[in-house]
């Protein structure tokens, strides 16, 4: 079984090899760029010969979402990837997945939109990623890694994270972290969890069998009775609730002095961490802060930056303003908030996040 | 007048052990509650009943969790091959069938049926096929008939406007990886021992690790078809068969 291991990779590779390692149980997929090393990695991979994980290349998205919620509802620790418009086709499963508060990981290694789009970076599903995404009111827990090494770490915390809470967790990643090559530290190989673990920890909701012990278990997300059907929503809000109050995780560079912070996740947030090592060299106290986690989003730091005075925060981002909202609900009001981003497939530089930080702040 | 005393050595028929208390939502005359039944005793009887995870669709046997008396899945709208694809996958020891209706797996769900049979997969297809939409008020199906009066056919369907029935079970004979494929009814006590038996080998096929099965049973909906029960099963053997002719259509071994 593999030992720690140091490797240069690229991070749709590397999202195989944590996989892997942090014991999953099955992974079903369907080809689209730019995230199709995932899948090929793994079969490269033969983990069925080794640690007994199943490969499974599925006719379109929407049978691998559906397997996925087949195999968590047996308690296993299950995921897929995607790009964009996969994912879309996989919104239907998502809400049956978070409806039965079954366990599971989804990568979604974002490209341009909408429609077909194009097959180059973009962080346009942010909505999707972070507002449900589907029909229903419900959460993912969603990532968003910013290096290869955080592409790997992600893959075992995103599946802590849904079996804590019994809720769909995704990576949103994209293309410029998917295909990029980085140096990153593999875990060691974890153990696969053995059926007698699975029924002993999940017993009370998993569907592998009565067994000898114990009633038979339902998974499904009907209710008729509207009564009983709200209940089960205000116990999903419940634990929302206890997700945001518990799991948002972020980063924050330079912050303590700054008067402008720049907010920006993934690809974006290491290009802003350029942009503030220029803006302090002209002498402007730029800073970053960095969502690690989209939902549940952290508030509380943004919050507390303008309770210090910061005078503006710039949501920067790979589309046309999205988490800005989010930025703004944080803010509330009490200090100023503006977009800049680029679509398409087109990434800024870090020049040019500087010039938008001066063109909305300093006049 | 004598009383009648039931005495267990009299009894010739019992509810199925793994047939549970809940009072059924199928309508009178409807061939679910039957089907149902042969499934919960071919269960039963095979020793079954503590490794088996069933999938159920939507569609009136939605609810099928609620009767049969072991592990259940519900899946979304069609995608119940696909769910239990997975399912077998993670636990090829186990039992693993789904339970479809015609909407379900013909129309919404074609594309994960047949990969799934493509595939090879080793779990069982119970198919019940009534030609109609039950649970959402009596539409159009695939394997609605030429002529059929439904909700969406007011006029019956005509091919022109409303296209062709058709037969998933003969499409799928095929694929390599479906191996056996049959087609039974329960509209007569006999069609009834015929339909258990080829639920039996289906399990049996799947649980042999030698591919896909389908069983399909020609079934009535009479509140669908806004009939009796009775005129159900006689609209039944004088429509639906002529068009969906019974027996088995392929029984094969899996190909290296």
């Amino acid at each position: 079984m593999a030992e720690k291991e140091v490797r240069l990779m690229k991070g749709n590779e590397v999202i195989a090899h944590a996989a892997v390692r942090c014991g999953c149980d099955g992974y079903f997929g369907y080809p689209i760029t730019p995230q199709s090393e995932v899948m090929e990695t793994l079969m490269e991979l033969k983990p069925w010969e080794t640690t007994g994980m199943v490969v499974l290349q599925a006719e379109s998205e929407l049978a691998s979402i559906n397997m996925v919620y087949g195999g968590a509802a047996t308690g296993k620790r299950v995921m897929t990837s995607s790009s964009s418009p996969g994912v879309s086709l996989m919104s239907e499963g998502m809400s049956y997945l978070a409806a039965c508060e079954l366990p599971c990981l989804i990568v979604n290694c974002q490209r341009g939109g909408p429609g077909l789009g194009t097959i180059q970076p973009s962080q346009g599903d942010y909505f999707q990623a972070c507002k449900g995404g589907a029909h229903g009111d419900f959460h993912l827990i969603v990532l968003a890694p910013a290096s290869v090494q955080e592409m790997h770490d992600f893959v075992d915390l995103g599946f802590e994270l849904a079996f804590k809470y019994r809720n769909p967790a995704m990576i949103l990643a994209d293309g410029a972290i998917g295909q990029m090559m980085e140096k990153v530290v593999l875990a060691p190989q974890k153990a696969r969890r053995a059926d007698a673990e699975i029924e002993a920890e999940y017993g009370s909701w998993a569907c592998c069998g009565k067994g000898t012990r114990r009633e038979r278990n339902i998974c499904t997300s009907l209710e008729m009775q509207s009564e009983k059907m709200e209940k089960i929503n205000f116990h999903l809000n419940e634990k929302y609730k206890a997700i945001e109050a518990a799991e948002a995780r972020w980063e924050q560079i330079d912050c303590d002095d700054a008067d402008y912070v720049l907010v920006a996740f993934g690809s974006s947030a290491r290009i802003c961490s350029a942009t503030v090592e220029l803006a302090r060299a002209e002498g402007i106290k730029v800073g970053l802060m960095r969502p690690i986690t989209l939902y549940p989003f952290p508030s509380e730091p943004l919050a507390a930056m303008c309770r210090r005075g910061v005078k503006g925060f710039l949501s920067v981002e790979l589309n046309a303003g999205q988490m800005v909202e989010d930025v703004r609900l944080a803010v509330d009001g009490k200090s100023s908030v503006a977009h800049y981003g680029r679509q398409g497939g087109m990434m800024f530089t870090p020049d040019e996040v500087l010039e938008a930080l001066k063109s909305n702040f300093i006049k | 007048m004598a009383e009648v005393e039931i005495k267990p050595e009299n009894m010739i028929y019992a509810k199925p052990r793994l047939i549970t208390d809940e009072v059924m939502h199928y309508c009178p005359g409807c061939s679910h509650g039957t089907v149902h039944k042969l499934v919960a005793e071919v269960i039963d009887e095979m020793g079954l009943e503590k490794s088996t995870i069933a999938v159920s669709p939507v569609g009136c046997s939605v609810f099928a969790y609620k009767y049969v008396d072991v592990d259940w899945v519900e899946a979304a709208h069609g995608r119940a091959c696909a769910v239990a694809s997975a399912i077998k996958r993670l636990h090829p020891d186990k039992l693993v069938f789904s339970y479809q209706g015609d909407g379900d797996l013909a129309a919404i769900g074609t594309a994960e049926t047949i990969h799934a049979a493509a595939r090879g997969e080793n779990i069982a297809t119970i198919f019940i096929n009534n030609a109609i939409y039950g649970m959402t008020g009596g539409q159009m199906s695939p394997t609605t008939l030429l002529g059929q009066k439904t909700a969406t056919t007011p006029y019956g369907r005509d091919s022109r406007l409303n296209g062709f029935p058709y037969k998933i079970a003969e499409m799928l004979v095929h694929l390599d990886g479906a191996t056996y494929i049959t087609r039974q009814s329960v509209h007569t006590p006999a069609n009834v021992r015929k339909c258990k038996k080829a639920i039996r080998h289906a399990f049996e096929n799947s649980l042999a690790g030698n591919g896909y099965s389908m069983v399909e049973v020609v079934s009535t909906c009479s509140s669908g078809w806004k009939m009796s029960p009775v005129d159900s099963n006689k609209w039944l053997e004088e429509n639906m068969l002529p068009h969906y002719p019974l027996g088995d259509i392929k029984r094969s071994e899996l190909p290296k």
